[in-house]
């Protein structure tokens, strides 16, 4: 194996394992859960996936074709990771799991639990600020 | 030649299912051999036919090429933005300002809503929370809010949701 | 240098997994350590790819999709629990 390829190859792997760590460090770190659900959900699916290109550049120089199942793998997890989050970020405002306290319009996670729209606390919100 | 159409529409009623069937099942096999494709072609024919009663109906794909571009346009976002999000995680805590917004959507179908959900979702610094029930309104949870948060508003607007609108016609 | 790279990776997500664990056991809330857990999946979908490096054999990717397609569809199923009581209506 060439050194240019080792050296592709490690690249895409410490760049996959770091945000793999930083998505971890940021589940552990930050301070409530909607603000958590940030950090994994991204960082660790774009971490997964340097992984998966590093592996498939590594399976090419092993056996001399592309093993297409690891793109599978990634499509997979891209499609479903949104679909992960989305469905946790509904459970967390059914279940009024709070807020950080500096978030701003925390008003809206009312209006978002039981799906109406935004507008009268809009309006109320702009009403305050005149007064 | 409608009588034609028909036949096909009857025994293929999912074409673009059908083709991705196949070519999934390729790709977990990773070959391309006579077998294989007879067997994914099989399938392909004989699952949407079994799930024709459970299809929803959405709405087409109209610029199939306009969906190439919108992939690596989000692509492009996703690497970049979260090596800013990856730095905002690492970075003192008392920097992140959280914040809510409420995006007023102009997509009116179920299909074209999920996509750009999913794309906010995946794009670092928003996750899509919750879609209103008249599908009018997408509640938006922001890692780091600007002072103004209409930017965030219009950079979603604008970058994805009029591109997901061209794609699907609506 | 491959073999560096690859013992070095490994720690780092093993490091991700103890992190997640902390998570999974402080966490205050039960949408916390599903999240936890569902990070936890993917971090041991890594791990099993770099493993797959290490012993030079594409014969781990169907145990990757499977945790891939196991973890997605248990976590969806947590949350589901979470939202409305039971899992199937």
């Amino acid at each position: 194996m060439s050194f240019t390829i080792e050296l592709i190859i490690s690249a895409l792997l410490i760049f996959g394992g770091l945000f793999v760590l930083v998505g971890s460090i940021g589940l552990l770190r930050l301070q409530d859960f909607y603000v958590r659900l940030h950090a994994p959900t991204k960082a660790t699916t774009l971490g997964l996936g340097a992984i998966l290109i590093a592996s498939m550049v590594f399976m090419y120089h092993m056996h001399g074709y592309v093993s297409i199942n690891e793109l599978l793998i990634t499509l997979f997890l891209v499609i479903t990771a949104p679909v992960t989050a989305h469905i946790l970020a509904k459970a967390a405002m059914h279940h009024r799991v709070k807020l950080m306290e500096r978030t701003r319009n925390k008003h809206l996670i009312e209006s978002a639990r039981i799906q109406l729209q935004p507008e009268q606390d809009n309006e109320k919100q702009e009403q305050n600020k005149e007064v | 030649m409608s009588q034609i159409s028909r036949g096909i529409s009857r025994v293929l009623p999912m074409p673009l299912h059908s083709v991705s069937l196949l070519i999934v099942w390729l790709m977990l096999n990773s070959t391309t051999s006579l077998g294989h494709i007879l067997l994914g072609s099989l399938l392909g024919i004989f699952i949407p036919l079994l799930c024709a009663p459970l299809r929803v109906p959405t709405p087409k794909i109209k610029r199939p090429l306009k969906a190439l571009t919108y992939v690596f346009v989000v692509l492009k976002d996703i690497v970049v933005a979260n090596i800013e999000v990856a730095f905002l995680v690492v970075g003192p805590m008392h920097k992140i300002k959280p914040g809510l917004i409420a995006v007023p959507l102009d997509l009116s179908d179920t299909l074209p809503i999920t996509v750009l959900a999913s794309t906010v979702t995946m794009t670092p610094g928003t996750v899509s929370a919750d879609v209103s029930a008249d599908e009018k309104w997408l509640y938006v949870h922001v890692l780091n809010m600007p002072v103004d948060e209409q930017e965030v508003i219009d950079w979603i607007k604008q970058r994805y949701e009029s591109r997901v609108k061209e794609i699907f016609g609506c | 240098m491959l073999e560096i790279a690859v013992m070095l990776v490994a720690a780092m997500l093993c490091i991700a997994l103890v992190l997640n664990m902390w998570r999974l056991i402080i966490g205050p809330h039960a949408v916390d350590r599903i999240l936890a857990l569902d990070t936890m999946y993917i971090n041991s979908i890594a791990l099993i790819l770099l493993y797959g490096i290490y012993n030079q054999t594409p014969l781990y990717f169907e145990a990757a999709l499977l945790i891939a397609m196991l973890g997605f569809v248990s976590s969806v199923a947590f949350g589901k629990y979470l939202l409305r009581g039971d899992i199937i209506e």
